[in-house]
């Protein structure tokens, strides 16, 4: 009965987004979308698979993670790389975007494991602050690399890029704090969702799985999971894993829709953002992690017509939305008042 | 919660198809120009001095009868220094019906910004972005400021021409691509000038208040000269310290520095003998820098820098493109850059940041840097 | 001598973080909420005192009294308002992200009054530097005053809290909320006061802060607030010596990092050594071991 529920809940989901997707396309088509619609598109695909995964290891596996934005860094410089020496060789864009999003995936999972055995030892606030230190020491390293590529092969430096000693046909393709230049525009809306309903769908099932209630067990007791035989270290590291692998995707996704990529961006500030769309949208709720994330994304640019209170504005909607959506008082006082209307949401409510 | 969140989104979702579905203006008798930069956060201090300026600029332009009869519209959006933020500001001018784009101010939205605006075939000023990655995706990029490899190596060449040492210290922010940009075409000079490189610190945005290590590194390198390629506010936090523990090298800036002066508060006494190359000084006595110095110190009280100047110039330049094409008004913005791109490569522009300033197909300016030396507070050309 | 010399800046550059650190490891002790807009407060407490000083040519004492009065009621507005709402919230990460909402919006007040410009700040320090074997070393007067306040802050803060009964009633209240409510302790105003002190002192630290690095922009608060937050972690969040030698700490490693591994990484050398520490031990230097219960 519970199954059946779920799945009808997870469809829910799955059919907002691919609704969501064909109006777009209609409004397209017609010609009623203005450019910076058409422009939000692709960072709204990334924004809601990065809020969907952070909320994987926040929602379900209950650890504060403060550096997501460092294994999205890491897929999109992986990919981003990939797609830049590969620009010759493989001549088909599809093909290469699709390898360049798998390789993004797969080196930021590789991190997901090789920094969560150590984090996942810790508890609370510390584990927050340990993957904070490593989202800034991903930055802090890939701000030092020059890698360039000439007809030697690959030359590596960590000085400048003249220390290269490339020869003259040579380009730079990291280029250290100035990052990649030139990386070329694969990522579409198309795309985009396409890659939503994948992270939903991993991420819905992992929930449903035997092992997503080992992992939820583990997040509501540690030690009662414990001691019913439930591997904490290898459920923990499960969910972390697949969140990077995830995170590395929507990195992917970005570094192929701009022109420019620097590991400035993937700063604490934009790990905080990530879980601003988590809290925002409801702790464990995946549903509300992809609407926080559409919402806040077009916020401040439909904001834009208040000039230079535009970010004044934005902040204090953030904080009425928080007081609203979590306030005791304001759940009881929207119970009483709009309970007609939200019947049901008091049931599915926390 | 979740069906809050519904209405909320269907709220939303409502204005946003409100904002897809209004129609983007339609020509009419004003040229539409759309400038991008810093606003908020950390690095709004140079975005708002360009929009200021352009302002300015604007202003002077329609009061004066405006370009081939036609006034020209100013629309400044906020990109935050983010180059994902700076395409939004773009698409959003787009809509507002921008003909031309005086922007970015800083080098890496710009470069974002740039691979969209060759697509759209849009005419590019960039009045500040220094990268050489700026205005290379198309013919449609122009700038108005040096770009990072010119300043680096007439900062070389100047060191070494005029014997000013044989020890040189450099100190950089290795995260900004302005700087290490500068930097690194420095060392590429240096190594064919006849001074060496002692000592080479780096800094990052995120530990940009203590210079000691660097400075201390510098001093007990022998430097006598140190060279420091970075904005003024970070200058200033040097040149401090630096006094603190009585190091007094030779500092020498890039057009960053420029706007030392003019920190409120700062004792200026500490940049003495600081030699600068910079295009613009606000201190300079002809009437065309008094005019714009005084109208800037009036509507904002502040000394204008050197972002300033370049944005100002930035107008006039498109002004005098525009005269060149013998543009109107209801042209669209891709028949516009056709027009424009002709007319950059015609035009000679005197303005702040330079006397007799010319363009090639490639988009860099032509003008020659200005050495100055601080003294008395003030500049001195050398 | 150089060694010594990078020594002496670490520490100077450590007493800023643990003056910092300070403030927010009280708050965050006894209320037991990460507060992200204390930097934000600190910057805050900074424009008051150059205000005060600058355009109203009041003396540094003054200056520094009516910053420490806005902060305090900006702190306890900031909990009254934005805060205490969400204390009983189904999850503790609720008043965290408003913390950060706070944070934007005071970011962008200051913007929007000031200006984007960054503005030098006069030292409020009247001492001379000290000079050490004949001049090669140097301590600013700047650090002395900033060690000296540290020391000064966190004796009174242990003693305040150890001694009088307002402080005994903070730490029933860190300890269990509701059995301290049926004590009768009137929970609301403890946490107010607490919110109170750490306001107050993140405006010495404001003052502190710039009186050693004197640039002071709407942004100034906000790296020296994740500083000061590492630091606090360092130490053991919660222990208020623990936030004072994790300030200093992080201040010697991050310049003897740059001094002798790379400029380039010294944030990452700070955040390395942070890891290895917490892996050694989990709850910071001085932070208290919980064992829990089953």
């Amino acid at each position: 009965m519970k199954m059946t529920k779920n799945f009808k809940n997870n469809l829910i989901t799955y059919a907002i987004v691919i609704a969501a997707f064909i109006i777009v396309q209609i409004l397209q088509s017609t010609g009623n979308l203005s450019s910076l619609f058409k422009g939000l598109l692709v960072p709204i695909c990334v924004y809601v698979i990065l809020a969907v995964s952070l909320n994987l290891v926040v929602g379900i596996s209950g650890e504060l993670s403060l550096g997501h934005a460092g294994f999205m860094c890491v897929g999109a410089f992986a990919s981003a790389f990939f797609s830049k020496c590969t620009q010759q060789a493989i001549p088909a864009d599809g093909l290469r975007f699709f390898l360049a999003i798998l390789i993004g995936a797969a080196a930021a999972a590789v991190f997901g494991i090789v920094i969560g055995i150590p984090v996942l030892r810790l508890k609370g606030d510390y584990l927050a602050i340990v993957t904070l230190a490593f989202g800034e020491i991903i930055k802090n390293v890939i701000n030092i690399f020059y890698i360039g590529k000439d007809s030697n092969g690959f030359h590596f430096s960590t000085k400048d890029q003249f220390s290269l000693g490339m020869e003259v046909d040579g380009t730079v393709i990291l280029n250290g704090p100035q990052g990649i230049t030139g990386v070329p525009k694969n990522s579409s809306f198309l795309v985009g969702v396409i890659l939503i309903l994948v992270t939903l769908f991993i991420v819905l099932n992992l929930i449903d799985s035997r092992d997503g209630r080992a992992i939820k067990a583990i997040r509501d007791n540690r030690i009662a999971a414990g001691s019913v035989g439930i591997n904490i270290t290898k459920y923990k590291l499960m969910a972390f894993t697949v969140s990077a692998a995830l995170a590395g995707m929507a990195g992917a996704l970005y570094s192929h829709n701009l022109a420019t990529l620097q590991a400035s961006k993937f700063n604490f500030n934009t790990s905080i953002l990530a879980l601003v769309f988590v809290v925002l949208g409801g702790i464990g709720n995946i549903r509300g992690s992809v609407i926080a994330a559409v919402v806040l994304t077009a916020l401040p640019e439909l904001l834009r017509g208040l000039a230079d209170y535009r970010m004044l504005i934005y902040a204090i909607v953030l904080i009425a939305m928080m007081l609203f959506n979590w306030a005791p008082k304001a759940l009881e006082w929207r119970e009483r008042y709009l309970g007609r209307f939200f019947r049901k949401s008091a049931k599915e409510g926390k | 919660m979740k069906k809050f969140n519904k209405v909320v989104s269907a709220v939303m979702a409502a204005a946003m198809v409100a904002g897809a579905l209004a129609v983007p203006a339609s020509a009419e008798d004003t040229f539409k120009i759309g400038g991008i930069g810093p606003m908020t956060g950390a690095a709004a201090a140079y975005g708002n001095a360009v929009m200021n300026a352009a302002q300015i600029a604007v202003d002077e332009i329609n009061e004066a009868g405006g370009v081939n009869g036609a006034m020209l519209e100013f629309n400044a959006q906020d990109d935050e220094h983010d180059a994902e933020k700076s395409v939004n500001a773009y698409n959003t001018l787009k809509d507002w019906g921008m003909q031309m784009l005086l922007g970015t101010v800083t080098s890496a939205p710009c470069i974002a910004v740039e691979a969209e605006a060759v697509n759209d075939n849009m005419f590019l000023l960039t009045p500040s972005g220094s990268a050489v990655d700026c205005i290379t995706a198309g013919d449609n990029a122009f700038r108005v400021c040096f770009s990072d490899p010119d300043q680096g190596t007439a900062s070389a060449k100047y060191i070494g021409e005029n014997g000013l040492a044989t020890k040189v210290a450099a100190i950089y922010d290795s995260s900004d691509v302005y700087s290490s940009g500068i930097y690194a075409t420095f060392k590429a000079e240096a190594a064919n000038q006849p001074f060496e490189i002692v000592a080479e610190e780096a800094f990052t945005a995120d530990s940009k208040t203590d210079f000691t290590v660097q400075l201390q590194k510098a001093k007990d390198a022998g430097a006598e000269l140190v060279y420091l390629p970075f904005y003024y506010n970070e200058a200033s936090l040097v040149l401090t310290q630096a006094a603190a523990m009585d190091f007094s090298p030779i500092w020498f800036g890039v057009d960053g520095m420029d706007g030392i002066l003019s920190v409120e508060g700062f004792d200026t006494s500490l940049a003495e003998g600081v030699m600068l190359l910079t295009p613009f000084s606000a201190d300079a006595e002809d009437d065309l820098t008094k005019n714009f110095v005084a109208k800037y110190q009036e509507l904002y009280n502040e000394v204008p820098n050197q972002f300033a100047a370049d944005a100002y110039d930035g107008v006039y330049i498109i002004k005098a493109a525009l005269e060149q094409a013998g543009a109107t008004p209801d042209m669209d913005a891709s028949t516009l850059c056709d027009a424009l791109k002709v007319a950059m490569t015609e035009i000679t522009v005197d303005g702040l940041t330079g006397a007799g300033m010319t363009w090639d197909a490639s988009g860099e300016p032509t003008k020659s840097p200005k050495a100055v030396v601080i003294e008395n507070g003030a500049y001195k050309g050398l | 001598m150089s060694f010594l010399s990078y020594l002496i800046n670490g520490i100077s550059l450590g007493s800023v973080y643990a003056i910092i650190a300070l403030g927010y490891t009280m708050v965050y002790g006894i209320a037991k909420m990460l507060n992200f807009a204390h930097g934000d407060v600190i910057m805050v407490g900074g424009y008051a005192a150059l205000t005060m000083m600058l355009n109203l040519h009041t003396n540094a004492f003054v200056a520094v009294l009516v910053a420490i009065v806005v902060c305090t009621v900006l702190g306890i507005t900031i909990e009254a308002v934005a805060y205490r709402p969400l204390r009983n919230a189904a999850s503790p990460l609720a008043v965290l992200i408003t913390a950060i909402g706070v944070s934007y919006f005071l970011q962008n007040v200051v913007l929007l009054i000031f200006g984007s410009n960054p503005k030098n700040f006069q030292s409020v320090v009247p001492i001379p530097d000290l000079k050490l074997a004949g001049g090669t070393l140097m301590i600013t007067g700047e650090t002395i005053v900033t060690i000296v306040s540290c020391i000064v802050i966190m004796t009174a803060l242990t003693t305040f809290i150890n001694k009088t009964k307002a402080g005994q009633a903070m730490l029933a209240v860190s300890e269990d909320k509701g059995a301290a409510q049926l004590m009768g302790i009137n929970v609301n105003g403890t946490i107010a006061l607490t919110f109170a002190i750490g306001s107050g002192l993140a405006a010495v630290a404001g003052v502190l802060l710039c009186s050693s690095y004197p640039s002071l922009s709407p942004y100034t608060g906000s790296m020296p607030g994740i500083k000061a937050f590492v630091a606090a972690v360092f130490g053991g969040i919660g222990s208020i010596p623990g936030a004072m030698i994790g300030g200093i700490l992080l201040g010697i490693i991050e310049i003897l990092g740059k001094a002798y591994i790379s400029s380039q990484l010294a944030d990452a050398i700070v955040f390395a050594v942070l890891i290895i520490v917490l892996l050694v031990k989990p709850t910071g230097l001085l932070g208290k071991q919980i064992q829990e219960k089953v």
